[in-house]
């Protein structure tokens, strides 16, 4: 957004390593939770509903005594999933969606981005709602609402940038020489394009993440509390939610995760959009 | 400027038509209806349900009826409150959300401006990293977690405030905090980074070489400068807090339309679902309009584009 070294808080760097580290645990427990967990997603130990954190369950145990350190560490697997699958579906359309009118440009130009205004000018979680009505509830469908939510601000990036790579010397060299359209697109000007549609890509995991997780905990999100596989940190906190008078610590584990994860992305989008900015060059 | 203006309302009226069309067609593809239950009901009372509802009609037909009834503000029966239609429901709910998401935008405002100032003031001063860490933490935190915090806090622990009510105006201070905080930090950030760009301009700096009281140039001319970043992200946050909204009023047990939306996603309560979302939009869609307008007001450069 401002390309202003000095006008970048400071704050950011001690926090940038952090947060990678954070990123790089939430992608290791969605990868190793059946290792890394002595106890099963499902192993119920109906003697020990809603104990606080212990030696035994770090994070306690939820309403029907599961271990709620193994439920967080498998829903990283829905998180994860949501946040990257949503970012690389809307990746690939959007990208090729912004290259293509960048690049055609006057009247596809005019036209394609009207429609992707007219994208952007819907309200998108109510527009991803009734897309998982048709899809359905489960991460399939999520998955492809929420990328036809995403796609629009990577085509707006990359037309974006594409214009203005049009005008650099080496394209209308390469032109001059005489060299194919779809040469010049995908080897002189999406390189050239890549830092920008990074950090897009960046910040599109959190706002995934933060879209599942919100649909979760108010009951429309994913539908299979039970899941072998994972249950999304959404619903973990909606089980929370319920019994947070007595026993917070339900909830508490949960959206910790869930905003620590929020932030860590965001900060990290924060961070990369400073490395990879040419301006600051 | 008002060839303009008309241009972005037919702008505002064909996005109107075009999700009035996509959600009448998605709820048409959509599988299970609104009649689905445990009990299979005998096949003269789908018939008549499908009768009393025109579902039996071409679907060409029930869509321009569907239409027609909108222009007629008209949202057509509800199918699951049979005492009401869908325009009674949005009557009675629009209300409560509206004052929700005024509050919560005075809220937005009375907090980001003070600390975008204070912050860009005190550049890389410990106010400054203070109020940007902030900042960044409101950005990050879902309003569902803050919701729950709040209430587990200040309602359950301290006690000060009740939690799901909504009888008198201290019902109203927690789901506003809940609701604005995180444009609240959007905005602070914003302006800190606008208004440290507006410091270092020429114009900032002759207004202090003519000798004018640093109030007067904080406002007068860096602040109203520094107005017109704000407005271009007006219409994206006010969508934000729609959807918000939402949230908001699930957590909050607040009888808004959110509210009823949610409701009616669960029970595929189709027609609610399309006058709401129609709502929703020509709420965004009409902010959009007017931040055009504001913009054009506040810089004379757009009037001529």
């Amino acid at each position: 957004m401002n390309a202003d070294p000095n006008t970048q808080p400071s704050y950011v760097s001690p926090l940038l390593g952090a947060s990678t580290t954070f990123v790089a645990i939430v992608l290791l427990s969605a990868f190793l939770a059946p290792w890394i967990s002595p106890y099963g997603v499902g192993g119920l130990e109906e003697r020990i509903l809603l104990e606080s954190p212990s030696w035994a369950h770090w994070m306690g145990t939820d309403g029907l005594g599961r271990d709620l350190l193994t439920r967080v560490l498998y829903g990283a697997r829905v998180s994860m999933t949501v946040g990257l699958g949503t970012a690389l579906i809307a990746l690939v359309i959007g990208t090729a969606y912004g290259l293509i009118a960048g690049f055609k440009g006057g009247n596809w130009d005019h036209f394609m981005m009207r429609v992707v205004d007219i994208f952007y000018g819907l309200p998108d979680m109510l527009i991803f709602i009734l897309l998982s009505l048709v899809f359905g509830r489960n991460i399939g469908g999520l998955l492809v609402a929420l990328g036809l939510v995403t796609w629009v601000r990577f085509a707006r990036v990359a037309r974006g940038q594409v214009l203005q790579a049009k005008e650099f010397l080496f394209v209308e060299s390469a032109t001059a020489l005489g060299a194919s359209r779809r040469r010049i697109l995908l080897l002189h000007i999406l390189p050239n394009i890549v830092g920008p549609i990074i950090v897009t890509l960046t910040f599109s995991i959190p706002s995934a993440i933060l879209a599942e997780s919100t649909l979760s905990f108010i009951g429309i999100g994913i539908n299979d509390p039970y899941s072998s596989w994972g249950t999304s940190w959404g619903t973990l906190a909606q089980d929370g939610y319920r019994a947070m008078r007595s026993y917070p610590h339900v909830i508490a584990f949960p959206a910790a995760a869930i905003f620590f994860t929020i932030l860590s992305f965001n900060t990290l989008g924060n961070g990369l959009r400073d490395i990879l900015d040419p301006k600051q060059r | 400027m008002i060839p303009l203006l008309l241009k972005r309302l037919l702008h505002g009226i064909i996005v109107l038509w075009i999700v009035a069309t996509l959600t009448f067609l998605l709820l048409r593809v959509a599988p299970g209806g609104p009649f689905d239950s445990d009990r299979k009901l005998p096949p003269e009372v789908i018939a008549n349900l499908e009768a009393k509802y025109h579902l039996d009609e071409p679907v060409w037909q029930q869509y321009f009826r569907y239409l027609v009834g909108i222009a007629q503000g008209d949202f057509g029966p509800s199918y699951k409150y049979l005492d009401r239609g869908v325009t009674q429901i949005i009557a009675d709910t629009l209300p409560t959300s509206a004052l929700l998401g005024a509050l919560a935008v005075l809220f937005a405002l009375l907090i980001s401006f003070p600390t975008g100032l204070l912050a860009a003031y005190y550049r890389n001063s410990i106010i400054d990293r203070l109020c940007m860490l902030l900042a960044t933490l409101g950005i990050s935190l879902p309003n569902f977690i803050l919701g729950a915090l709040l209430i587990w806090a200040i309602a359950l622990k301290l006690g000060w405030l009740y939690a799901a009510r909504w009888d008198q105006w201290t019902s109203a201070i927690l789901p506003m905090i809940t609701l604005g905080a995180a444009p609240a930090a959007y905005l602070a950030a914003l302006l800190r980074s606008t208004l440290i760009d507006t410091f270092a301009e020429d114009f900032v700096r002759t207004a202090r070489a003519k000798g004018l009281k640093e109030s007067t140039v904080i406002v007068k001319h860096a602040l109203c400068h520094s107005l017109i970043p704000v407005l271009t992200v007006m219409g994206p946050l006010v969508a934000a807090l729609l959807t918000g909204s939402f949230v908001v009023e699930f957590v909050f047990a607040i009888p808004g339309m959110g509210r009823f939306f949610i409701t009616a996603v669960t029970d595929r309560d189709y027609p609610l679902i399309m006058g709401v979302t129609l709502v929703y939009t020509a709420i965004l869609v009409s902010a959009n309009f007017l931040v055009d307008v504001l913009y054009s007001y506040v810089d004379p450069r757009i009037r001529t584009h």
